[in-house]
């Protein structure tokens, strides 16, 4: 039914590679049974052997050691274990302050007003104008009872590449932990954890062509211990409780292996085709975020006196799935709060079209959609009261 | 494919009728800011001897409902007569439509609001409204009935959101039946804090939530 439907939204979701599911099938139908201890039963002992490669597997990806390597179920469950988990080990020992950037993606956002509302103090970073994090005032808000710093790797919405070189060295020298956010980073961006001194890192596997329902925390080794938030069986070595979804994990590996970067730099190729031809074909249209570095396959533009909604609603009966920061389209009512965050007002959240790329695109998908934007943004332009005509 | 509007809607989202723009219109409006995302400005011409609506074109600034709203508005407005215009409601225009998302409901309810504005305008502008009215807690309801509560697509007055009214020396306060961290808290305190502050002798609009 959706064969024909040209997919743009890949930051929100992709598709599942084929290979992917292939390699999950022996762990529904065949390794079925759960991961047991290695006195348990042959099925049991080859699941968790499944399991523990996907393990080595993706913590190799990442520099760091399988044990380091907690399975959850996506990034939503990974940023509320990293904030909430440091938040509860160290209130008594160290303090009540926690540090997140204005723009972080609602599981990081969300999990510090949800602490501010028990007790914490929590510093709002401010961002220039391209989402960027300033390492000296970071420096500046760190204070003697700050126990955790969460800045993300990349933006989920506008695409901006924060300085983890720069932020994570301030947080070392400071003796604070970093947790940074790499759900749209991840295979994407070089992020090695045996070079840079991150603490804790979210990773999911939707936005990789794997399956959803499964993520991982990077916890450093050493790191105090979290708190569990959620109490059941000791899988995970007590991390985690709850049944592993070892298919999951499995799949999530394979997505992490199919990622090349040559299929990157095409990604690449397709943002910097829309963002190219966006600005210079259409008139009254800013970019959101910072051409470079920017997130592989991201592109954001606001066209000036339309509404976001109206657009994708025009695009989508056009047969591309994209989507906006505008209120209309958020299940909040509430404009983009990245958009805010850079300073942008609300008219420029409303008329924000993100396009994100991924596996199944195809180069001529960055000319068809910025050729149907033009005509849509035209109709639109022509019945605005705003568009000076 | 599964659009989230009524054919209806997208028939008058894609080819919308009665656009533009009027020269030397007889009453005009424009309802709503790019803050809210949603805008729309109404044109009349207005038959004098008859005192119904010759002409009508809208502009949209907003989303398909918004749009569509806008059309369908026109349609039914147009040849009225201005009092029968007048009394056209969102109600009727949604059931012209199809059918409107409940989340939806405020972004169309501005271009009922629109019209009547306009015709407001031609009113005012004709000499056919002598004296400005003072914002009483009576006029605060009126104004709140158009205020759309996003969980229910009715307004916040008919489904008891808001709790109390108080109106002294031009401040207005309005407290609401939601959590301050509730979902839609924002958007329905812009809401309201727009359909206030645009009275003429309001100077400042206060929304409290309950805990």
């Amino acid at each position: 039914m959706y064969e024909n439907i040209t997919y743009l939204d890949n930051s929100a979701c992709t598709r599942l590679d084929e290979r992917v599911l292939e390699a999950m099938k022996p762990y529904f139908f065949d390794t079925y049974a759960v991961a047991t201890s290695e006195f348990g039963y042959s099925m049991g002992i080859e699941a968790k052997e499944g399991l523990e490669k996907a393990r080595e597997n993706i913590a190799s990806k990442l520099g760091a050691n399988s044990g380091e390597i907690v399975f959850t179920s996506g990034a939503t469950e990974s940023s509320n274990m990293a904030l909430k988990g440091v938040a509860s080990a160290l209130r008594d020992k160290k303090g009540k302050h926690i540090i997140v950037s204005r723009i972080e993606d609602f599981p990081v956002l969300n999990t510090a007003k949800a602490l501010e509302r028990q007790g914490f103090d929590v510093t709002y970073l401010d961002v220039d104008p391209e989402g960027k994090v300033d390492p000296e005032s970071l420096g500046g808000a760190i204070r003697e009872d700050t126990v955790l710093v969460s800045v993300q790797q990349a933006n989920q919405e506008i695409g901006t590449v924060q300085d983890l070189a720069a932020l994570s060295k301030i947080c070392e020298e400071k003796d604070v932990l970093l947790h940074t956010d790499a759900t749209h980073s991840f295979t994407r961006l070089p992020l090695d954890v045996g070079k840079l001194p991150v603490d804790l890192v979210t990773l999911s596997a939707h936005t990789l062509h794997g399956p959803r329902g499964i993520g991982g925390l990077f916890i450093r080794k050493g790191t105090p211990p979290l708190h569990k938030f959620m109490d059941g069986g000791f899988q995970e070595e007590n991390r985690r409780a709850g049944v592993e979804n070892i298919p999951g994990a499995v799949g999530f590996a394979e997505a992490v292996k199919l990622v090349t970067p040559e299929e990157t730099r095409q990604l690449e190729a397709m943002r910097d085709r829309v963002i190219g031809r966006g600005l210079s074909e259409i008139p009254d249209v800013t970019l959101n975020g910072c051409r470079k570095p920017r997130l592989p396959q991201n592109a954001n533009l606001t066209f000036h006196y339309v509404e976001g909604e109206s657009i994708t609603l025009h695009l989508d009966m056009k047969g591309f799935a994209v989507s906006t920061g505008s209120a209309c389209f958020s299940r909040s009512l509430e404009a983009s709060h990245v958009i805010m965050g850079i300073g942008g007002n609300h008219e420029r959240a409303h008329g924000s079209v993100r396009i994100s790329f991924g596996r199944y695109n195809r180069p001529e998908d960055a000319d068809a959609i910025i050729d149907n934007i033009k005509e849509v943004v035209t109709r639109l332009r022509e019945i605005s009261p705003l568009s000076k005509k | 494919m599964k659009f989230p509007y009524s054919e209806k809607v997208l028939e008058h989202f894609r080819h919308p009728r009665n656009v533009g723009k009027i020269e030397n219109p007889d009453g005009k409006s424009i309802e709503g800011s790019p803050a809210c995302g949603d805008m729309v400005a109404v044109y009349l011409k207005v038959d004098q001897e008859s005192q119904t609506i010759e002409d009508v074109k809208f502009e949209s600034y907003g989303c398909a409902s918004n749009i569509a709203t806008g059309s369908v508005i026109t349609e039914l407005a147009k040849g009225k007569s201005l009092e029968d215009a007048k009394n056209i409601t969102w109600k009727q225009a949604s059931e012209e439509l199809g059918g409107l998302p409940p989340i939806k409901a405020h972004c169309s309810v501005l271009a009922v609001e629109g019209l009547r504005s306009a015709i407001r305008d031609y009113e005012e502008r004709h000499g056919l409204v002598t004296e400005k009215e003072p914002t009483t807690m009576e006029v605060v309801r009126r104004r709140l009935k158009h205020v759309m509560n996003p969980l229910t697509g009715l307004d916040v007055i008919r489904t008891d959101l808001v709790l109390k009214t108080s109106v002294e020396d031009g401040v207005v306060r309005v407290v609401v039946d939601l959590p301050s961290d509730h979902q839609f808290a924002s958007a329905i305190k812009g809401d309201i804090v727009e359909k206030l502050e645009a009275l003429w002798d309001v100077k400042r609009v206060e929304i409290v939530f309950t805990e």
